[in-house]
């Protein structure tokens, strides 16, 4: 499903990434861990192009999104984020912070498609009568889109056990029900992939706890997730790959028990050996 | 202190009896009138300009655009705005063959003028608001335009809002000049109190009045306004 081929990134000289090449399947659970500073971050922020990729392709349902007169916004509907500080929109309730994105996009296409039928229908006054282009279909209508939206948010919020925080603010919610709302708002756009970028880093060790089980319950359910992390005991548990990362490239990829048991990267054995 | 009976005496002669009064709430309107719209206008051309220059720099068009930008605010912050409204009354009108009368004028000077202040209160409101809500707002698949209008304006102008105010306040009392391109406001009205009666001293003080009057009521204004618009901090 994700491609990524040679990707490099650098700021000014600072050369982050030197040549990645991964690619995920369609249920793949990878995790990503590495030394900090080794451009584990980067790589993962480069996936859907919150950094722009400085060279190499990342090919995501068939279109390569490195490149930047592609309209990444299109393909970022696809690819959830999940951040280190929740990024809820402050302003917003939760059940707000939900649903914004499902509410607004959709209704812009709504626009898109009416805008469409005006101008065929118009053109159609000139064309011959066997000649008429058909209508788009439009099946939605504004309110039609709200209801469902708010109904999806609904059934996500009691899938996490906070419907009664729907209509309060996140300034008042804990780490670990932030990062939950964060994570079912990326669900909330259906998306085909999600990036988890070190979901539980600023967590309370308490709270650490209910983020990971719903991100299991999301592997179980088969999601594509690529997950930054130092959890180790999540990345032996769930992932089906691990990769290693450190100045830029990918030092090791395995399957999480040989991985951890067989490590052959002679910096890996030394991390490993810090870290566990 | 006869004396200064007498002249309360006169100028209530003249502002009840001479239908002083109907100038009087004409300036006020005129005032209000140009301040208000001018603070819109302003606040519009303020959260454009700032947009534009909180843009990603490595295309050439937000270059471009930026330049502009800076440029006019470079302009309009570096001249009097009394200086302003001359030129544009004395120098564009005539060149544009365009007929506007002093209050219109009015508006949209102090408009462009304060645009160019609040471009740069709203630049330090937008980048006071955490680059993670953009981050956010642009991984869900809204474009850049989406998220700042719906995520980080609204936040940006709660951080602001007593600058704001203290805009609008400058605002009011800058109003007092537009009289140069003859718009009718509170001076002009009660210069003409002053200059029918022979009497500056007592029309001169109730507008002095009238001035913080309206001062002390915008400062409540706002501060209800920031009390609503900080709901979404509270924690309870």
């Amino acid at each position: 499903m994700i491609d990524v081929i040679n990707l490099e990134k650098h700021f000014g000289d600072n050369k982050v990434l030197n040549g990645i090449d991964v690619t995920i399947n369609k249920g793949d659970i990878v995790v990503v861990i590495g030394p900090s500073g080794s451009g584990k971050s980067t790589f993962l922020r480069c996936l859907n192009c919150m950094e722009d990729p400085t060279g190499g392709q990342i090919i995501f349902n068939g279109v390569d999104i490195a490149d930047l007169k592609v309209d990444i916004n299109v393909h970022r509907r696809h690819m959830g984020m999940v951040f280190q500080h929740f990024n809820l929109f402050n302003n917003k309730t939760v059940l707000q912070n939900i649903m914004l994105a499902p509410v607004h996009l959709n209704c812009k296409d709504l626009k898109k498609a009416k805008r469409k039928n005006a101008r065929t229908k118009f053109a159609n006054l000139f064309r011959s009568s066997g000649n008429k282009k058909p209508l788009q279909e439009i099946t939605e209508t504004k309110a039609s889109i709200i209801e469902n939206a708010r109904t999806q948010a609904m059934e996500l919020l009691s899938r996490i056990g906070l419907e009664d925080k729907a209509d309060v603010y996140p300034s008042t919610l804990s780490g670990g029900q932030k990062q939950r709302v964060a994570i079912v708002r990326s669900l909330a756009m259906n998306p085909d992939v999600i990036l988890f970028d070190e979901p539980t880093s600023a967590l309370d060790p308490e709270m650490v706890g209910e983020v990971l089980d719903l991100m299991k319950a999301l592997a179980k359910d088969g999601m594509t997730m690529i997950i930054v992390t130092h959890e180790m005991g999540f990345a032996r548990e769930v992932a089906n790959r691990v990769l290693f990362i450190d100045e830029g490239q990918i030092l090791e990829s395995a399957p999480p028990d040989e991985f951890f048991a067989h490590p052959k990267n002679p910096r890996l054995k030394d991390f490993l050996s810090k870290v566990l | 202190m006869d004396n200064f009976i007498q002249k309360i005496e006169k100028f209530i002669e003249i502002l009840i009896d001479h239908k002083g009064y109907i100038k009087v709430l004409e300036g006020l309107k005129n005032t209000l009138l140009i301040a208000v719209l001018g603070l819109i206008i302003g606040i519009v051309i303020g959260t454009v300009i700032a947009t534009i220059r909180v843009l990603p720099k490595y295309k050439v068009l937000p270059r471009v655009l930026n330049t502009i930008c800076s440029l006019y605010v470079a302009l309009f912050r570096g001249t009097p705005v009394v200086v302003q409204l001359l030129v544009f009354y004395y120098v564009m009108l005539p060149l544009w063959n365009a007929h506007m009368t002093g209050v219109q004028v009015a508006i949209l000077v102090f408009g462009l003028n304060s645009g160019a202040y609040i471009s740069e209160i709203m630049r330090s409101g937008i980048l006071s608001v955490d680059q993670g809500q953009m981050e956010a707002g642009r991984a869900v698949g809204l474009s850049f335009g989406t998220t700042m209008i719906k995520i980080v304006i609204p936040q940006a102008v709660k951080n602001i809002l007593p600058t704001l105010g203290n805009e609008f306040i400058a605002l009011i009392k800058e109003t007092s000049v537009v009289s140069f391109v003859g718009a009718a406001d509170l001076y002009v009205a009660f210069n003409y109190i002053g200059s029918n009666s022979y009497e500056f001293m007592v029309p001169y003080l109730t507008m002095a009045i009238i001035y913080i009057i309206l001062v002390l009521i915008i400062s409540l204004g706002i501060k209800i306004m920031e009390r609503s618009l900080r709901k979404s901090d509270r924690r309870h």
